[in-house]
């Protein structure tokens, strides 16, 4: 029981508040685009805030390329040189396609808390923080691929397709990183926390790139392990990157690739913006 | 055409999740300009009926008007006009307070020189100025609410939700949130916000609406509510027990209603509906020579209003819901 309260006399609002609050001109609706680029900002802002985040695009490739060169190289290809040659572009692959993942992870994360519903109850472009995250996430697939790059021609990666091919390879890499994210981002809107989106996205991811042919040549399989490698897109992918990169590349393996990728496209970015527009909306 | 006199008008708004029934035939009219508060239990609907408002929830039936818009309809048209501060927190942890509002004020359209004055002068009026440059997550309770209000009024709105504005605050900090919502209102903005306490529906709100089980079961201002009540109740205690059954007469003529003995064989308690009256009612103890030892006239609480209201107390599950969001 509360004791005995004086009825408050409505207190003046104080003077910077109402000068604050008394501006009431409403600003011309940006684009969709512009609103989509702010998004983006708010997605480079957190690499800024989020130093773990650059770790997980630079230090983690480059353990993983380190690793592999110098712990498999001299056993499965006599030097390390020219395991290089056919192990880098397969790590690259390998590296980009786990980045993806963190998509789902970051979108799960908004629409878990109440900044989702204050972005829905705005006046802009629905989509908009969605792309805006996607946007920022190719800049983390490119700061890593272009680490482990770099990386490995300093190690001793020469690739016989020179700039034009290694450029060509690279940009067939992020479209198919970029198009593989929809998967996650839809994972994302039907998954009850970041952890989960987590967990089921890298049980989808581990088999698919160490079942492939990144780290090992599929000749030397079981023929069951075998087969499961020749279908997984990972293995063509790589295939088509090593091929670009050594100026090699057979159309076939390319064209799967962007077939692949279309379809993906195709599919989960519809599917991930219905989820997203019906998100506790119902 | 129906012309936009209300700010808010709701009719036979229904909901339900499953078979769960949750709001079941909502009526509400808010005038512009006034505050109006939603008072009810944890689970009583009123997230429900906000997020529906704010167009962010879809209905089974009923409808739904901001200023004459239909939230469905004219969904657009209601979020250029509205602002809704939920029930947690909605702001960026890993951003800056500043980075926050210059977010907010560049998707609304200012220029970046324009939304970084914007976020400066907010930060200044709700007194962020200090933590301005830290990450939200480093922020008090309190300091991320005001946030959470300043990314609300980044371009001042018509109407702003405010759901719990003050739940889990200290009093300090409430009282700042107070301050903003009579600001609000004194610059022309209606105000609808969601409460579990009285005390709070009645220092801020014109009208108040007392929403259980997704049903308004009471509405008026927030005399004409307590006035079902009792203006609060009046605890006494006696030095001398065996004074009390005259007191009990005592109070009984002079404040016209009926007089509770408790177990305290010292202590009486009454709802009053005149706080004026009860101070006659001392004097005349004194006169009559009991000397009154302890005494407090509090407001009446929600689980009195509820009692009064549905002839039920609260029940336990908000209590224990309460205690799990605490
Ligand atoms: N997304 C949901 N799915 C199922 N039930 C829900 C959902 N959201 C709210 N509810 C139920 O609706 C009722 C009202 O919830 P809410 O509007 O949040 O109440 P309040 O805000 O008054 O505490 C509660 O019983 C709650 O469990
Ligand atoms: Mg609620």
């Amino acid at each position: 029981m509360t004791t005995i309260q004086p009825t408050l006399v409505r207190a003046v609002p104080n003077e910077a508040l109402h000068r604050a609050l008394s501006d009431r001109k409403r600003p011309t609706r940006p684009s969709s685009w512009q609103v989509s680029l702010i998004f983006f900002w708010r997605a480079l802002l957190k690499f800024k805030h989020v130093p773990m985040q650059i770790f997980d695009v630079t230090m983690f490739p480059i353990m993983m390329t380190v690793m592999f060169t110098y712990l498999f190289g001299g056993a499965l290809a006599g030097s390390t040189s020219k395991y290089l040659y056919t192990l880098l572009p397969g790590i690259l692959a390998q590296t980009v396609v786990f980045i993806t993942m963190y998509t789902g992870v970051a979108v799960n994360t908004d629409v878990a808390k109440g900044i989702f519903d204050r972005f829905r109850s705005m006046p802009i472009w629905k989509p908009a923080p969605l792309v805006g995250a996607l946007m920022g996430d190719t800049v983390r697939y490119t700061t890593a691929a272009t680490v482990v790059t770099v990386l490995g021609l300093i190690l001793g990666f020469r690739p016989d397709g020179g700039l034009f091919g290694v450029l060509a390879g690279l940009a067939l890499l992020l479209f198919f990183a970029f198009s593989l994210s929809w998967i996650w981002t839809a994972l994302s809107l039907v998954m009850q926390t970041p952890e989960s989106v987590m967990m089921t996205s890298s049980m989808i991811l581990f088999p698919l790139t160490f079942v492939s042919n990144i780290l090992v040549d599929p000749e030397t399989m079981p023929r069951g392990v075998r087969a499961f490698v020749n279908i997984n897109p990972i293995t063509h992918l790589v295939t088509a990157v090593r091929g670009l990169m050594h100026g090699n590349a057979e159309t076939g393996d390319v064209l799967v690739v962007i077939a692949v990728a279309l379809a993906l496209n195709a599919i989960f970015a519809p599917l991930t913006m219905r989820l997203y527009n019906n998100k506790n909306a119902r | 055409m129906t012309k936009a006199e209300y700010a808010i008008e709701v009719m036979d708004l229904r909901k339900s999740y499953g078979d769960n029934e949750v709001l079941k035939g909502i009526h509400l009219r808010v005038e512009r300009g006034q505050v109006f508060a939603l008072l009810g239990p944890n689970g009583a609907g009123k997230t429900t009926a906000i997020r529906i408002l704010a167009t962010l929830l879809r209905f089974d039936s009923g409808t739904a008007r901001v200023f004459g818009h239909d939230v469905v309809a004219e969904a657009e048209l209601v979020r250029s006009r509205i602002s809704l501060t939920g029930q947690f927190a909605a702001v960026d942890e890993e951003l800056t307070g500043r980075e926050n509002l210059i977010m907010i004020a560049r998707l609304l359209g200012h220029s970046r020189p324009a939304a970084r004055n914007r976020a400066s002068e907010l930060l200044a009026a709700f007194d962020l100025s200090d933590a301005a440059d830290r990450q939200v997550k480093t922020f008090s309770g309190g300091m991320r609410r005001r946030l959470d209000i300043a990314a609300s009024i980044v371009v001042t709105p018509d109407l702003i939700f405010l759901d719990e504005p003050t739940t889990g605050l200290d009093p300090r900090s409430r009282n700042q949130v107070w301050d903003i919502v009579r600001a609000l209102v004194a610059d022309g903005t209606t105000v609808l916000l969601t409460t579990q306490y009285l005390e709070e529906a009645d220092q801020l709100a014109d009208r108040i609406a007392v929403i259980d089980h997704g049903k308004i079961i009471a509405e008026g201002t927030s005399r004409e509510l307590k006035a079902s009540v009792g203006d609060g109740s009046l605890h006494i205690r006696l030095r001398d027990p065996k004074r009390r059954h005259e007191a009990e007469r005592l109070l009984a003529q002079t404040l016209d209603v009926s007089v509770h003995l408790e177990s305290d064989p010292t202590a009486l308690s009454a709802q009053v509906s005149d706080a004026q009256a009860v101070g006659q009612t001392l004097i005349k103890l004194a006169h009559a020579g009991i000397e009154v030892s302890d005494f407090s006239l509090g407001q009446p609480s929600l689980d009195e209003v509820f009692l009064a209201l549905t002839g039920q107390p609260l029940e336990d599950e908000s209590i224990a819901a309460k205690e799990h969001v605490a």
